[in-house]
Order: structure tokens, then sequence, then C-alpha cells
């Protein structure tokens, strides 16, 4: 979560903080865009993803379990369909080396939850 | 973990236990500042080898850590330096070098000193004690112009002590004892004067019933003066004549102590002070000192479990010994003394060969009790095995002390038929299933290499034996043992897990990541977890949706294209037409597919995530609840219709049916569950293909247990034959239950049965026979459960908090996912193809 470095992307403001579950996602509508928002309460953080699962085009990953992977402890959202596994930081998916997510900037301040698009 | 401010630990004692204190705390926090008091001039080490000193052992060799481990943890070490008093009122010690320390909690773990009789003389040259390096420095000096050594007590401590003396190059060795027997406390008569021909083999004189009045000689020792006035003379003493707990500390700032001594302590091994603690050999538990030292370890884990808020207690420990060294294998365990007719006794004495044994049962010969070995203890760790983990006697059970005869092979024997939990090490408490994985996981192949990883065997190393035998067996088994770690979050089996979150009363999914996992989860163990939690508690899944398996989470099937299923329950397959209305109208309305399964009962397709909450409310309005569709739990119990309309039937099967459904219906298990009852044995309702299977016959019911459809059907063994209704349940709960507690995550009743050891004829022993002793437990289980059922989807229509989860977009809860779409199929719709 990069998100100091980008200054200059448009933060949009999605729902409040309180929508989303600790420890698990739910969806959002920007626009058309559906984003799947994770509030990873454990480790106080905070990722967005797309919230289509390339593997069969379904529209279900903010439905997913998070966890994390690994001895470096990568974040990670598991599809409920057939649970291939994704990376929240980097999108990549750690299952199935020909599929891969796109991750959004988030943030939250004063209980919203602000995501950028750009 | 935000706690800032470091709290100081002291601890007065660098023995065994104050050390493994140390290393205990410090595995589960580094929050602490650890200061350390010791006595003695150097750092901790092994007493319980001590008298490997004489066999060329160095201090070095001894030692329980280097000293540069204490820096290296930031434990600030005083050494030679013993505190002289503590000042409980403003939490500070005074050590006799003059340093005064403060303290947040103290820990005293001084050990025990060697009780002295006070006798007339005992002050001159040439007596000794048994304890430190220091003692067996002066003792090697002495030796070195003694050729007549006595030994005053015939304990395990005093036997270790005179088999020194004769490796010492004493001449003539002799042993003392008060009482008629050797090692009183842990053998009985015969096996004690076996012990003594054998121990006269080796050079060593036994005398008994012998009390001491006088010590005689000058400056220096010269010989013993008993109470009949016989004199024997003599060069050197060792006295070890029992112990006593270093409690002066404890008296001097008023604490608790015992009448004959001893720091009283708790179950958390707290003092009558709540901020300071006792371990190890000077802490009074329940009227009783622990001179060994695994239960000083047992001990200081549970002081530093309690420091982490880890609820652990002290039960006690179990104290059979085996003696080392000595040349004549000497071991009991269990309760050794046990009689006739508290229990059943086999004894095997063989003077010719010197060897003695005796075993005591329970009175039903199911289970060990403990027994007495001398001459020859090879059986010891698995005897010792078998009482503790309460393992079912073999039919002939004198085999256990004879050795098997005429070729046969006893069933199940060895250590690689003992349970995984079954503790193998227990001075540092390890398990089989520790070892066998250190031996897969890292291809630890030798003792040295497993003491190191796993610290088995390095206590009294009793168990050595076992762990090569363990790493023999995980070997010879070539890979196919693999131990069934939940997942890498979680280095427990669920049955492990299932245990620790029971006897620690742990209700959510992170406490138990925070107290037995790693890392931050992930999609096995949670709703692994989530299940064992559910199985144990049977509370609301969805106040922790967030571990649950995606249908978990919403009470419905997923389907193709993100919709789901909405499968009311239909106990026994039976259904009013009211209700047959009420679904019809419901599918209706809401646009849904709708079919009979193949449980007997009615699915609704492609339900809309937003639309779930006012399908149930319609169906709960109607009186239906959840039927687990979606839960690793108890999905249909099938029937056929039995007496009250076949002209076969012999009983009532749908009512049965629809009773057993309802008693476990919310059950949550590591699998799902299928039931079947049928009214006679032409089986209508295929309960040999269920979990449970149920047949009507003349004089009852016939009991199936661990069928399996699906992919590799597997079909129902027979439990208990022509039983009535009443024990039919009582049956199924305990098997249910057991079930639950005991197989794996997603492992169906089937696979369960398939890898237990001794298969259906050691589940039918749990079960009908209560070989293990759980049944009541199991059934009070089953019942707790059931008494907390609720219907899950009746508390979601009713909770307006909970129902708002049911949305697609949570920033426009009305709107559904405009991505879902359906294909018209017949006269109804199907979700479009992937
Ligand atoms: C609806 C139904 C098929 C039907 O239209 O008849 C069905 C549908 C599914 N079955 Fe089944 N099974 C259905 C009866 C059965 C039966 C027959 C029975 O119960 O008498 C069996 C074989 C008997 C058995 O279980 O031993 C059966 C063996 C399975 C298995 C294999 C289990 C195994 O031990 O190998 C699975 C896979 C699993 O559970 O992991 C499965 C899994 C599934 C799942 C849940 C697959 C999934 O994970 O999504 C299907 C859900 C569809 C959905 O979207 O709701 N279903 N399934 C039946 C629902 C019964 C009910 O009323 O609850
Ligand atoms: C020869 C021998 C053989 C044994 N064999 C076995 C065996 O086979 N199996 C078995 O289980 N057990 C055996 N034991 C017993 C085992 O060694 C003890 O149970 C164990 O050492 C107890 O540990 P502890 O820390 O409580 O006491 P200790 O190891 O005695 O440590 C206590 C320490 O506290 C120090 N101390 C006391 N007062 C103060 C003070 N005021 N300030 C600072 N320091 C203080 C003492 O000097 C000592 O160093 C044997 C013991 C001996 C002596
Ligand atoms: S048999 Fe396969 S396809 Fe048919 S319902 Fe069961 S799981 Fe689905
Ligand atoms: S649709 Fe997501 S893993 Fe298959």
């Amino acid at each position: 979560m990069n998100q100091d470095v980008m200054t200059a992307c448009e933060w949009v403001m999605v729902c409040d903080a309180t929508d989303i579950p600790e420890n698990g996602g739910a969806c959002v509508k920007v626009e058309d865009v559906q984003i799947a928002v994770f509030n990873f309460a454990r480790r106080n953080e905070w990722y967005a993803t797309q919230n289509l699962c390339p593997h069969k085009q379904q529209m279900v990953l903010s439905r997913g379990m998070i966890g994390s992977a690994g001895d470096n402890c990568e974040p990670k959202v598991a599809c409920p369909f057939h649970k291939n596994t994704f990376s929240l930081q980097t999108g990549k998916c750690l299952s199935n080396d020909e599929l891969e997510i796109k991750v959004y900037p988030i943030k939250v301040e004063n209980g919203k939850v602000y995501v950028s698009l750009e | 973990m935000s706690e800032i401010s470091t709290k100081n630990i002291v601890i007065v004692g660098n023995g065994m236990v104050g050390y493994k204190f140390c290393e205990k705390l410090l595995a589960k926090s580094n929050r602490f500042n650890l200061i350390v008091f010791g006595e003695e001039p150097r750092v901790a080490y092994d007493r319980v080898h001590l008298s490997e000193f004489f066999s060329g052992k160095t201090a070095d060799d001894l030692s329980m850590a280097d000293i540069s481990w204490y820096s290296d943890n930031n434990i600030t070490l005083h050494l030679g330096d013993p505190i002289k008093e503590i000042n409980r009122e403003t939490q500070t010690i005074y050590s006799s070098k003059g340093l005064i320390q403060s303290y947040d909690y103290l820990i005293l773990a001084t050990g025990s000193a060697p009780f002295v009789p006070n006798l007339p003389g005992i002050d001159k040259k040439g007596v000794f004690v048994y304890r430190t390096i220091e003692d067996l420095e002066a003792m090697s000096r002495h030796a070195e112009f003694a050729k007549k050594g006595v030994v005053m007590g015939g304990g395990l401590l005093g036997l270790e002590a005179a088999k020194a003396l004769i490796d010492l190059g004493i001449e003539e060795t002799h042993v003392i004892e008060f009482a008629p027997r050797l090692m009183p406390r842990q053998i009985d008569q015969n096996g004690s004067k076996l012990l003594q021909n054998k121990l006269k083999e080796l050079g060593l004189q036994v005398h008994l019933n012998v009390n001491t009045s006088k010590i005689l000689g000058d400056e220096e020792i010269t010989g013993l003066q008993f109470a009949d006035d016989t004199i024997m003379s003599l060069d050197m003493l060792v006295i070890s004549a029992g112990i006593r707990p270093r409690d002066e500390l404890a008296k001097q700032c008023g604490l608790e102590v015992g009448p004959r001594g001893g720091i009283v302590v708790n179950e958390f091994m707290q003092t009558s002070d709540e901020k300071v603690f006792a371990i190890g050999e000077c802490a009074l538990f329940d009227g009783m000192i622990y001179g060994l030292v695994a239960p000083g370890y047992e001990m200081a884990d549970i002081v530093a479990s309690h420091l982490c808020d880890i609820e652990k207690r002290f039960k006690g420990y179990d104290m059979s010994t085996k003696l080392k060294l000595i040349g004549v294998d000497v071991a009991s365990f269990g309760d050794p003394f046990i009689c006739e007719p508290d229990c059943k006794t086999i004894v095997l004495e063989d003077s010719n060969k010197g060897v003695y044994k005796r075993i005591n049962m329970t009175t039903d010969g199911k289970h060990l009790l403990g027994g007495v070995l001398v001459g020859d203890a090879e059986a010891y760790n698995m005897l010792l095995q078998t009482v503790n983990n309460k393992i079912v006697l073999p039919p002939n059970p004198e085999d256990l002390i004879l050795g098997v005869r005429g070729g046969a092979v006893a069933e199940g024997a060895g250590v690689i038929s003992l349970p995984d939990d079954a503790l193998i090490c227990s001075c540092e408490a390890v398990t089989k299933g520790t070892i066998c994985s250190a031996v897969i996981d890292q291809e630890i192949t030798t003792i040295d290499g497993m003491k190191k990883c796993t610290k088995a065997g390095t206590g009294c190393g009793g168990c050595v034996p076992m762990v090569k035998d363990l790493i023999n067996g995980t070997l010879k088994e070539n890979g196919k043992y693999v131990k069934n770690v939940i997942c890498e979050h979680f280095n427990f089996s669920r049955q492990e897990l299932l245990d620790l979150i029971k006897i620690n009363n742990i209700k959510n999914y992170d406490e138990v990541l925070d107290t037995f996992g790693k890392g931050d989860g992930c999609e096995v163990c949670k709703p692994a977890v989530a299940s064992i939690l559910a199985s144990l508690w049977n509370d609301l899944i969805l106040k922790q949706a967030t571990i649950q398996d995606s249908n978990d989470r919403f009470l419905a099937n997923i389907q193709k294209g993100g919709t789901y299923s909405v499968v009311p329950r239909i106990a026994g397959g039976e259904i009013t037409p009211e209700k047959l209305i009420v679904i019809g109208e419901v599918a209706k309305e809401f646009g849904l597919y709708t079919k009979i399964t193949g449980g007997q009962r009615i699915d609704m397709f492609g339900a809309h995530l937003n639309d779930l909450p006012l399908i149930w409310k319609r169906l709960t309005d109607a009186g239906f609840e959840s039927g687990h569709a979606y839960g690793k739990s108890l999905r249909t119990v099938k029937s056929c219709v039995g007496s009250t309309w076949c002209r076969f039937g012999l009983h009532d099967s749908v009512s049965f049916a629809i009773e057993i459904e309802n008693r476990y219906k919310g059950l949550r298990s590591p699998h799902k569950l299928k039931g079947g009852v049928s009214g006679c044995i032409r089986e209508c309702a295929e309960a040999q293909s269920k979990d449970f299977g149920i047949i009507a016959t003349e004089k009852g019911w016939n009991l199936y247990v661990c069928g399996n459809g699906g992919s590799k059907p597997q079909h129902a063994q027979l439990l208990a034959a022509d039983i009535d209704s009443a024990t039919c349940i009582k049956y199924l709960d305990r098997f249910l239950m057991f079930y639950i507690k005991t197989a794996d995550p997603l492992t169906r009743t089937a696979t369960w049965l398939n890898k237990m050891e001794g298969g259906m004829s050691y589940l039918k022993n749990v079960v009908v026979n209560d070989s293990l002793n759980v049944a009541e437990e199991l059934e009070a289980e089953m019942e707790l459960l059931i008494k907390n059922y609720k219907c899950e989807w009746l508390e979601v229509v009713e909770n307006d908090e909970m129902k708002k989860k049911f949305s697609h977009f949570v920033n426009a809860p009305e709107v559904k996912d405009p991505t879902v779409s359906f294909e018209p199929l017949r006269d109804q719709v199907m979700a479009t193809q992937w």
C-alpha cells in the first residue's frame, strides 16, 4: 500500500469503514465498476481489488476469505469458488501463474473508505 | 501485544527448573525483563546426570546452556550471589553481595537440599551429601584414600550414589536403609528382595531395618554406631536420606509453607502472595513435593503460560521412574502398590534369571494401572504409555510381561502404534507426533539431532530407546507417515487443536490463532477452526462470518454466476401440502428453479444474495427451518415409509428418521453427515450408504455406521444389533461426538474409520463398551450442542444488522449484482454456463 507516493491519484469515497466486516471483505460499486474492499483488521491494513475472479469470470472475490501465505505473511484472498488465491498486495495469483487481478490504492480517513481507480 | 512497560521478573535459583522457566518464557514472550540470581558458582547444569561426572563428563558437558545464552537473550545473570532477604511489601530482594533488585513477579526456584539427619558427629570430615558438582568434587578427592564407603539411604538417589562410589574405585560399598525394603517409595517387598540379590552380584552390600545412632571418629569419620549398639567401620559416608525443600527465604518473608516444609502453591504455582511463584523441588502442591525434573519443568511451563495470559493448570504429575546407571533394571510406573481387591495383579517372579515383574490392572482387566519391574525393565516405556494413554489391554495381558510366546504377534504393539499425542518424553513434554514429524519434515534420523530439534531425551533420558524406535519406525514406514497438520498457520492436527481450544475454553478464531498459531490464517484453517468452534459451543456461526467457508458465510450454497440455493429442512422427507404450497409460492415470487434433491427434499436455485433474507422470512414464517445444505453438518436423514403404510414395515421408520434428524439438526462436524432409516431389510432408504444407517429388525433396530456414497462408495458396518430406540440414540450420540472430536478436517466418517487403528472393532469398543471411559462425557457434550441449537436463518431474519450483510454492494444495498444472468430451461431457468 504505497499510496503515499501516489499523490496525484483521485480518491473516491466508497463507504464507511464499518460497512466492511473485520478481517473480511465486501463489494462496493464505483460507477459501473465492482471493487472488492478488504478490512484486514488483524493487521490494521486495508486492500482493494477487482471483484471479478479471473478464473471463471465470477463476481465474487469480495466474498472470499482473507489470510496470509508464507513466512513473510503475504496478505491474500481466496476465491469462494475454486479457492484460487491472490496476493492482496500485488494482485498476483499465488495458485495459478496465468491469473492476475488488479489492485487499487485505498485509504481510510475519519471512518470513510477511499479508493482510487487511476 | 502493545505492552510498553516491560515488567521485571526475578528468578531466585538457577537450577534445572529455574533455567527451564527462562527458556519457556522466552519462547512465549520477549516483553519481560529477566533477572536471575543463583547461589551456585556456575550456570545451571543437568543434575539428573550428575553421576556422569564420575564417568568423565565435565561441568561444561553438563551445563544446560552456555553462559552466553543468557546475555544473548537479555537475561541478567548473577552467579554465586544467593538472595538473603525478600521484602514483599516493597517488592524488592536483597542479595548476599549487597545487590537490591525490585520485581513485578518473583519466581522462587530454590530447589531442595539433601536431608541430613541430626546425628551426633554428623559434621565430621568424610561425610558427604550428593547434590552439586562441588559435592562430587569433594567426594572424589576423599575417595582417593578411602577403602570402604557407605551410603545412608536405599532410595533412588542412594543407589545412584552407591554406584558412584563403586565407580570411584571404593573397594567395599554398603547401603544402609532404615525401611524394610529398598526404594521404599517405588517398589514392593518382593521386588526389593530381588534387587538386593542383584546388587550383591555387583558388589553392593545392602542392610535393611538399620537405625543409625551415632557417627564415630575424631575429626574424620571412622564408623557408624547403630541403635542396637553394633558398629560398622568405614572411611567415607554419603548421606542420601531424602530431600528437604529450600523454603528458608519463603519463611523469612512470611509466605505460607507446609508443616514439613515446602512453599505452598496453588495450581498456577502461585504462593500465598500472588506476585510470588514457586516451582521445582521447593514447591509444595497439594501436600506433595515433586522430587523429579519432569514435574518441575511442567511447573515452569505453567508459570510462563500464566504470565503470558495462557491458562494452564498444574494437575499433579506422574511419578513413574526408572533407575539409571546401577546396572540392574528397576522401574515402577503408574500406581505400583495398589492391591487386590481394588485391582487384578499379575506377578512374574523368576529368581533364577533375577527377574521380578508385577502389573496391576483394573478389575475388569481392560486397563493397566501400574506396576514394578526389576531385572528387566525393557517394557517400561510401553507399559507407561499403556497406563498414561489408557490403552485397552490385549486379551492376554500377561503377554505384556512375559513377552509374546509361540510366535504370536501382539496386535497394535510397539511405539509406532501409539496415538500421535502420546507423551514420549515427559521431561520436555514431547509427543510422538512431534518426533515423527521431525523425522519426516526435517529429516532428523539421529538421537542427537532429535535432541537438538525437539529436546526429546534431554531430561532424564529414559525415553531415548523409545525415541530411537520411533525414528526407525517412521523411517521404515518410509515417508508414508505424514503429520496431518491443518495448514501452515497451525502445527496441529484437527484433533489436537480441538482439544486445545476446548481445554482453554476459547471461543473465537483470532484468539485461537494468537494462542496456537502463527501468521494471519487462511482459507484452510479458518473454516476448520470455525467448524471446531461450532462443534464445541454451537454458537451462531454468523457472529464470526468472515472465517466461515463461502457457503456458511451466507448460509446458502453459492452457485455458478454467484447466486445461491435455498434448502429448507424437510425432516425425514415428510412434508405437508401446506408447506409444499409455500415453497411453490416462494419459488415463483423470487424466480427460483426448483428440484427434488437426492436427499428427499426440495432445493430452490438461483437466489440473489440480496433476496436470501426475504426468501427465508417467508419460509420461517411458514415454520420452515434451515436445512444446512451449505454446512459441514447434518444434512438429511432419509426415510422409507415404514410400518405406517408399507406391508413389510416392522417399525415406524419415518417417525424415527424425523426424531433423529431433528435431534442432530445444525450439528457442525468435520464433514457433512447423512443418515437413513429403513423399515425393514429391503432397505428402501439406502441406510447402509449413509454415515449412520438404521434398519428395523424383529427385535428392534440394527445400527450401521461409516457408510458413504460419493465418489468412493462404501457400505456402512454394523455397530450394534437389535437395540431399542433409546440405546440407538445413545450410541449415535457417542459415535457422532467421537467422530466430531477426532476426525481430520473434511473427512467423512467412512474415511475416518478407514484410517482408524483397530478399525471397526476399536470403534465398537469405544462406543458400545466404553473402552476409553468417555461415553458419559460424549453424551453430555452432545446434549449441550442439542440444547444450544437455534435455526440460523430465523436468527438472521429477526436481526436487521445481520440482514444488512446480505447485499451485493455495501454502498448500494438495493442494487442486485447486474452481472447475474439466467438462461431458460424447460419451464424454468438455469445459470448461464461458464
Ligand atoms: C442438490 C443435490 C443434488 C440433487 O439435486 O439432488 C446435491 C448437490 C450438491 N452436492 Fe451432493 N447433492 C445432493 C445429494 C447428494 C447425495 C445423495 C444423498 O444425500 O442421498 C450424495 C451421495 C451420498 C453421500 O454423500 O455419501 C452426494 C454427494 C456429494 C459429494 C461427495 C461426498 C463424498 O463423501 O464423496 C459432494 C462433494 C463434497 O461434499 O465435498 C457433494 C457436493 C454437493 C454440492 C454441495 C457441491 C458444491 O460444493 O457446491 C452440490 C450443491 C449444489 C448446489 O448448488 O446447491 N455431494 N450429494 C443433493 C442435495 C441433497 C439435499 O437435500 O441436501
Ligand atoms: C544425583 C541426582 C540424580 C537425580 N536423578 C534424577 C532422575 O533420574 N530423574 C529425575 O527426574 N530427577 C532426578 N534428580 C532430581 C532433579 O535433579 C531435580 O528434581 C531437579 O534438579 C530440580 O530442579 P530445581 O531447579 O527445582 O532444583 P535445583 O536443580 O536444585 O536448583 C535450585 C537452585 O537454586 C539455588 N538456590 C537455592 N536457594 C537460593 C537462594 N536463596 N538464592 C539463589 N539461589 C538459590 C540452588 O543453589 C540451586 O542451584 C536427581 C537429583 C540428583 C541430585
Ligand atoms: S453430483 Fe456433482 S454436479 Fe451433481 S449436484 Fe452433486 S456435486 Fe453437483
Ligand atoms: S471462479 Fe474463482 S477460483 Fe474459480
